[in-house]
């Protein structure tokens, strides 16, 4: 025989498989999930332009039920709901946002120094996170923030660090797993360096089961700033986000819901946003699903 | 009336209209051993499971009849088949250490069966029945054996236990999937040894399964070939091994290596429709040398030849005889240098030494095959040379000069002549990137090479591996097993390699598909005049590949020499036993002063 | 902690060669449990409690805020707030005063409350019984319920439960706690029905369970949080084992389906239940600190809002130390729990 009959005729199979982010993009959870996170997004941010009031006026008694003036009614303070919600999302959007983008950045970083050192390293920072890991985590922010004072930034400092240990220990799970296999290997062997071999072949990877995280973290953060607030430790009054509206007019219930539900409603609708493109992400790589534990 | 009566039995994927074996029709008789052979892809495990009146996820038994001592199997409802498992038709799984529940003592997991289908016998009776069961498969029967988890035993024990567990309940066929796969080569003898002993004692019936033909061919009395989901010949085993018919069989046998005579390996064009993709008439054609235009009208019904065999094929009557294969002529070996010698190497892992005071010399146009099973160290050694285990002790010289034991430490040119192609195809390629960007890794990286050049030294080594250009822009998984590790070999090309070091490349693939790849490196050798290292555990594919043999046992060389003088001849105790209990198509013949074990 | 939540994991195919080594997980023992495994793992609890005790104490007096201006408020004089500190104690060196309060803590004195001048214990110990049977009446509910919902949906994949659980599983994790809570306040306590307190108004020194009324929506609220993790992991694991090779091998030896269920799938599948349950609980010591604000339930999470508003150091510095010692415990059953379950960590290898 001659090679030429060796010749392996061109697949006749299917095109490729796209991507994981394209098949997670076709599934309608994530199509809906990615279009009610960007419409509180939108909400959040173009809100103020939109709003009838200031959020800071008085435009009549407080709880009055919803009327002309106020389509939503007042609130604690007489001020109109619809205005005081449109204000307020701004300031938990954006430090959810970058709470979420420096810990599972940071968390990246570590996890994989940790996997590819294989040492005293990554016993040293394992170890470490798993002491942050073993405490119930909004203490420690109560903790922080009521000494130190209620700080935007301190307060995406505190979140963003209390997703290190997950995000590492995730990213340090898929790096081990990773460089074990015989492509890392053969590129160890024609001398490509490390670094390199971690960004070029070990990351892709690694980057949809860290969309997961990240999509996930998001929702975490969003609960978790806008719990401080309903605490009182988060943003201070006369200023107002919706964690803190919630505790604040929780008092009139019985006289006008709005002034709760609204920021109810706002934060639910980002929350589940984001759930559903976490959920929808992970299911199109995943046959079964998974949960993540907090 | 037969024991087992199968007809027409068709398994579809659930949901869509694309079946998966169709038309299946074959007899047991009692007491009888057939072989169900077929490479991947084939059905053979479905065929096999459907004798369970079982489908896989996904699969789902369409229609057909299947007899098991006159009990129609597919007919039954739910608790008549759970009665007909076990008692009737029982299975001996693949993976034994899978197969058993992690969380069960051997014990209740021995005696649960005998619980369920006769439950008239006292505990004192069952006990009895255990102690025996595992007796004729040389278990031990006390109650602190019993007491095991499965994790507590080895690799051979587990299957045997399962064996024991299929046996106990005497059921009037046993089926088992390939049930030696992943044991080594002692192990796997012993294993057949008990089952064809087991069944003789007992008149069971066997459908054994399995894509080894030398496995079978001195167990089974007779043989069902396997293909695309058809069977294309069924016969007695000598006479279709001896003669095979069906043009498929004729290029599996003509592919498959034998330890007992150097074989020429023959691959076989294209690659096996998938189920979905199978084409119309017979499926085999688009890959036969004899197919003519009525093949693809519909697919050819059973043929009856004498000897009680049938074949599915038009045109059986008038292909020529493939009687005796002559055995292929030995390689000549080429003026060369030695290229790497390695001197007293002494390996550890932590405080555990694998490899004691190793020595061998390598030439420049050789291919040296090291042979040994797991543990043995082979691969160990070979991962000290190519440097991906640096703690070594002794010396390894690579033309003239030593080689430091740190990949960063040798030279840019060391590293680019000194190849390696690893044994797992799925995992030697990274999945999130194209077959292209894994070759350029190393074009760039020694060539510092960029656009069109780049591109034409990809297109060039695809080439030379016989996959078309295209393929630089797919990913792994858009490619066959087969076809993976041709892309990972050009990936070793690409470099312009004086010496390649093959470990165990062939171990995950088809006997067709590993008789490609075979014939591949062999003419990269020629052309490129390439050291080849090839690392295996197969004595036969040795036979047929290497010019010189090392074997290997426990972290010592214990034998090297002409291949065929080796594999005769063989001088060192461990070599005698390797060589008796690897299987062979056709048996050993007795020679003088060559013990028969 | 480094758990991982799989039973056994699937045995790779022995064609590809021998199985990779797995990652040494160092929370399981190499040699089989033992004594002197578990008083290692108790050791290793102590030492990140002390290292939790550490770490609060020194933020807590080391950092930018007066003790002594938040017990007298803006009026007082310099002089009363000299007095004040060093009857505290705080103007030793902080090094010092660690010292001292460790040695006291380990006498069983743990300090007197800046608020109400009383010991700690005074109202510690009702707030962590009242806590205490929140938690328990959450777990009691939720994990069997978990249990029961993840292999109903497991065996029914695909059905109208198994849809329904996890579309309203989505929407329950993502939203934050406080807002489960304050949506059964409205529908339950205030707007729809008015059938339950919306805030749990427990006289002091009572037993909460026979108060059942006031428990009624904190319990809710946790269950409502925890249960669709805890549940679809159930679930997860479930699918895992009914698909694994063991249990196809049950079935082909002809048993009956609920001995393959109840003696094949369920215990394996349980090992991780175990590991999740105890891990959500350890979680949900985070999650009362919440709960409790928004029913105003008298537990611990509420004395340490309290605390942290009013700067009462020794009531949070042994609050915390509480919690702490809390989520250790729970870790670590877990991991003895997942160890004694399963027989090859207990017997650790081969024979």
């Amino acid at each position: 025989m001659s090679a030429g009959a060796l010749t392996v005729p061109l697949r006749t199979r299917a095109r490729r498989q796209p991507g994981p982010l394209r098949v997670a993009w076709r599934r309608p959870q994530t199509k809906t999930g990615a279009l009610i996170a960007l419409l509180t997004i939108a909400l959040a941010l173009l809100g103020p332009l939109l709003a009838p009031h200031s959020a800071t006026q008085f435009v009549g008694p407080p709880f009055s039920p919803a009327s002309a003036g106020a389509p939503l009614g007042t609130d604690y303070l007489g001020r109109d709901v619809l205005s005081v919600t449109l204000d307020g999302g701004r300031s938990l959007l954006w430090m959810a946002f970058a709470a979420t983008t420096l810990g599972v950045g940071v968390g990246i970083a570590l996890g994989m120094i940790a996997a590819y050192s294989r040492n005293l390293l990554d016993d040293l920072i394992m170890r470490l996170l798993d002491v942050l890991y073993a405490f119930p985590y909004i203490v420690l922010v109560l903790l922080f923030v009521s000494l130190l004072g209620s700080n935007q930034a301190l307060i995406v400092l505190l979140v963003g660090v209390g997703w290190l240990p997950g995000v590492a220990r995730t990213t340090r799970g898929i790096t081990l797993e990773v460089i074990t296999r015989d492509f890392v290997n053969a590129a160890a062997i024609i001398g490509i360096p490390r670094r390199t071999i971690l960004v070029r072949e070990v990351l892709p990877n690694l980057s949809t089961p860290l969309m997961v995280e990240y999509a996930l973290r998001l929702t975490w953060s969003v609960g978790l700033i806008s719990a401080l607030s309903f605490l009182g430790f988060g943003v201070q009054p006369p200023a107002s986000d919706w964690g803190l509206m919630i505790n604040q007019n929780r008092d009139g219930l019985a006289a006008n819901p709005w002034c709760v539900l609204a920021p109810i409603i706002c934060i639910a609708l980002f929350a589940i946003g984001t759930n559903l493109i976490a959920d929808g992400i992970s299911r199109s790589v995943a046959g079964i699903d998974r949960e993540i534990l907090p | 009336m037969s024991c087992v009566e199968v007809s027409q039995l068709r398994v579809e994927l659930s949901g869509v209209r694309a079946d998966i074996v169709d038309d299946v029709s074959f007899e047991i008789e009692h007491g009888e051993i057939v072989a169900l052979v077929g490479e991947s892809g084939s059905g053979k495990s479905t065929i096999g499971n459907a004798l369970l009146g079982f489908a896989r996820r996904g699969a789902r038994i369409a229609s057909g009849r299947v007899e098991i001592d006159g009990l129609s199997v597919l007919e039954l409802g739910p608790p008549a088949l759970r009665r007909a498992r076990g008692r009737t038709v029982a299975y001996i799984p693949q993976d034994p250490s899978a197969a058993l529940n992690p969380a069960l003592r051997i014990g209740r997991q021995l005696e649960e069966g005998l619980e369920r289908h006769n439950p008239q016998l006292s505990g004192a009776q069952r006990g009895e029945a255990i102690a025996a069961g595992l007796s004729e498969v040389d278990l031990p029967n006390g109650r602190e054996f019993l007491r095991r988890y499965p994790h507590q035993l080895s690799g051979g024990q587990q299957q045997r236990i399962a064996i024991a567990m299929a046996f106990l309940l005497r059921p009037s066929v046993i089926v088992l999937d390939e049930p030696t796969t992943g044991l080594d080569v002692t192990t796997q003898r012993r294993v057949i040894e008990t089952v064809r002993q087991l069944c003789e004692r007992h008149g069971t019936s066997a459908l054994y399964v399995t894509h080894d033909l030398s496995v079978v061919a001195n167990l089974a009395d007779r043989i069902l070939v396997a293909y695309a989901g058809r069977i294309v010949e069924t016969g007695p085993i000598d006479a279709v091994f001896a003669e095979p018919a069906h043009p498929y069989t004729r290029r599996l046998l003509a592919a498959l290596p034998d330890v007992g005579s150097r074989r020429g390996l023959e691959p076989i064009p294209g690659r096996a429709p998938a189920p979905r993709a199978r084409p119309s008439g017979c499926a085999f054609r688009e890959r036969c040398e004899f197919a003519i235009g009525a093949c693809a009208t519909a697919p050819p019904a059973p043929v009856e030849l004498p000897g009680g065999r049938s074949v599915r094929c038009l045109r059986v009557h008038e292909l020529p005889s493939s009687a005796g294969l002559s055995p292929a002529p030995a390689r000549a070996i080429p003026a060369q240098d030695t290229i790497l010698i390695v001197r007293d190497l002494i390996a550890s892992y932590g405080q555990h030494r694998v490899l004691h005071d190793v020595r061998f010399a390598l030439g420049s146009h050789e291919c040296l095959a090291l042979v040994g099973e797991s543990g043995s160290g082979k691969t160990t050694l070979a991962r000290s040379i190519v440097g991906l285990l640096s703690s070594w002790q002794g010396e390894i010289v690579y033309a003239g000069g030593p080689l430091a034991p740190q990949v960063r430490a040798r030279s840019s040119l060391i590293r680019r002549e000194l190849q390696y192609v690893f044994q797992n195809p799925y995992s030697s390629l990274n999945p999130r990137r194209t077959i292209g960007d894994a070759l350029s890794l190393p074009i760039e990286h020694f060539f510092h090479l960029r656009g069109r050049a780049r591109r034409e030294r990809i297109a060039g080594a695809l080439e030379r591996v016989s996959l078309p250009a295209a393929y630089a822009d797919r990913y792994p998984d858009q490619l066959s097993g087969g076809e993976r590790q041709r892309a990972a070999i050009a990936r070793a090309l690409v470099c312009q390699p004086r010496v390649l070091i093959c470990d165990e490349v062939t171990s995950a693939l088809d006997v067709s598909v590993q008789a490609a790849i075979v014939k591949l490196l062999h003419e990269l050798q020629l052309e490129q005049g390439l050291a080849l290292l090839f690392v295996t555990h197969d004595l036969a594919l040795v036979r047929s590949i290497a010019q010189r043999v090392i074997v290997m046992h426990a972290g010592r060389i214990v034998e090297t020499g002409e291949t065929d003088a080796v594999l005769t001849q063989p001088s060192h105790e461990y070599t005698h036993r390797l060589l008796a209990d690897t299987p062979r198509l056709v048996p050993a013949p007795t020679e003088p002063g060559v013990p028969v074990s | 902690m480094s758990i991982s939540l799989r039973p056994g994991g699937r045995a790779r195919r022995s064609a590809f060669g021998r199985a990779r080594g797995r990652e040494p997980d160092r929370s399981r023992p190499r040699s089989g449990v033992g004594a002197r495994w578990i008083l290692r793992r108790i050791a290793l609890g102590v030492v990140v409690v002390w290292g939790c005790s550490v770490l609060i104490f020194f933020a807590l007096h080391a950092l930018p805020s007066d003790p002594a201006q938040a017990i007298l408020g803006k009026q007082a004089t310099p002089q009363a707030l000299a007095h004040l500190r060093s009857f505290l104690g705080l103007d030793r060196p902080v090094i010092s005063q660690y010292l001292s309060w460790l040695g006291n803590l380990l006498q069983g004195h743990l300090g007197r409350s800046y608020a109400t001048q009383q010991p700690v214990t005074v109202e510690l110990m009702p707030a962590l019984e009242d806590s205490l049977c929140l938690l328990a009446a959450t777990a009691a509910i939720s994990i069997p319920l978990a249990i029961l919902l993840g292999a109903l949906t497991a065996l029914r994949r695909d059905g109208v439960l198994d849809r329904g659980s996890l579309f309203v599983s989505l929407l329950l994790t993502a939203v934050p706690e406080f807002v489960i809570g304050i949506v059964l306040v409205i529908v339950f306590a205030t707007v729809v029905w008015r059938v339950l307190p919306a805030v749990a108004l427990l006289p002091a020194h009572a037993d909460p369970f026979s108060h059942p009324r006031q428990l009624a929506l904190p319990v809710l609220t946790l269950v409502l949080a925890v249960v669709p993790y805890l549940y679809r992991l159930v679930r997860g694991t479930m699918i895992d084992v009914l698909e694994s090779e063991y249990v196809t091998m049950a079935r082909l030896k002809g048993l009956s389906e609920w001995t393959v269920v109840m003696r094949h799938a369920l215990p394996n599948a349980l090992i991780p239940v175990t590991q999740a349950s105890a891990i959500i609980m350890s979680y949900l010591l985070g999650g009362i600190v919440v709960v409790e604000y928004v029913f105003g339930y008298p537990g611990i999470g509420t004395l340490l809002t309290q605390a942290i508003s009013s700067r009462d150091i020794p009531t949070i510095e042994v609050v915390s130390i509480v919690l702490t010692a809390g989520v250790v415990l729970f870790n670590l059953t877990a991991d003895v729990l997942t160890v004694l379950l399963t027989p090859k960590l207990r017997t650790g290898g081969q024979a």
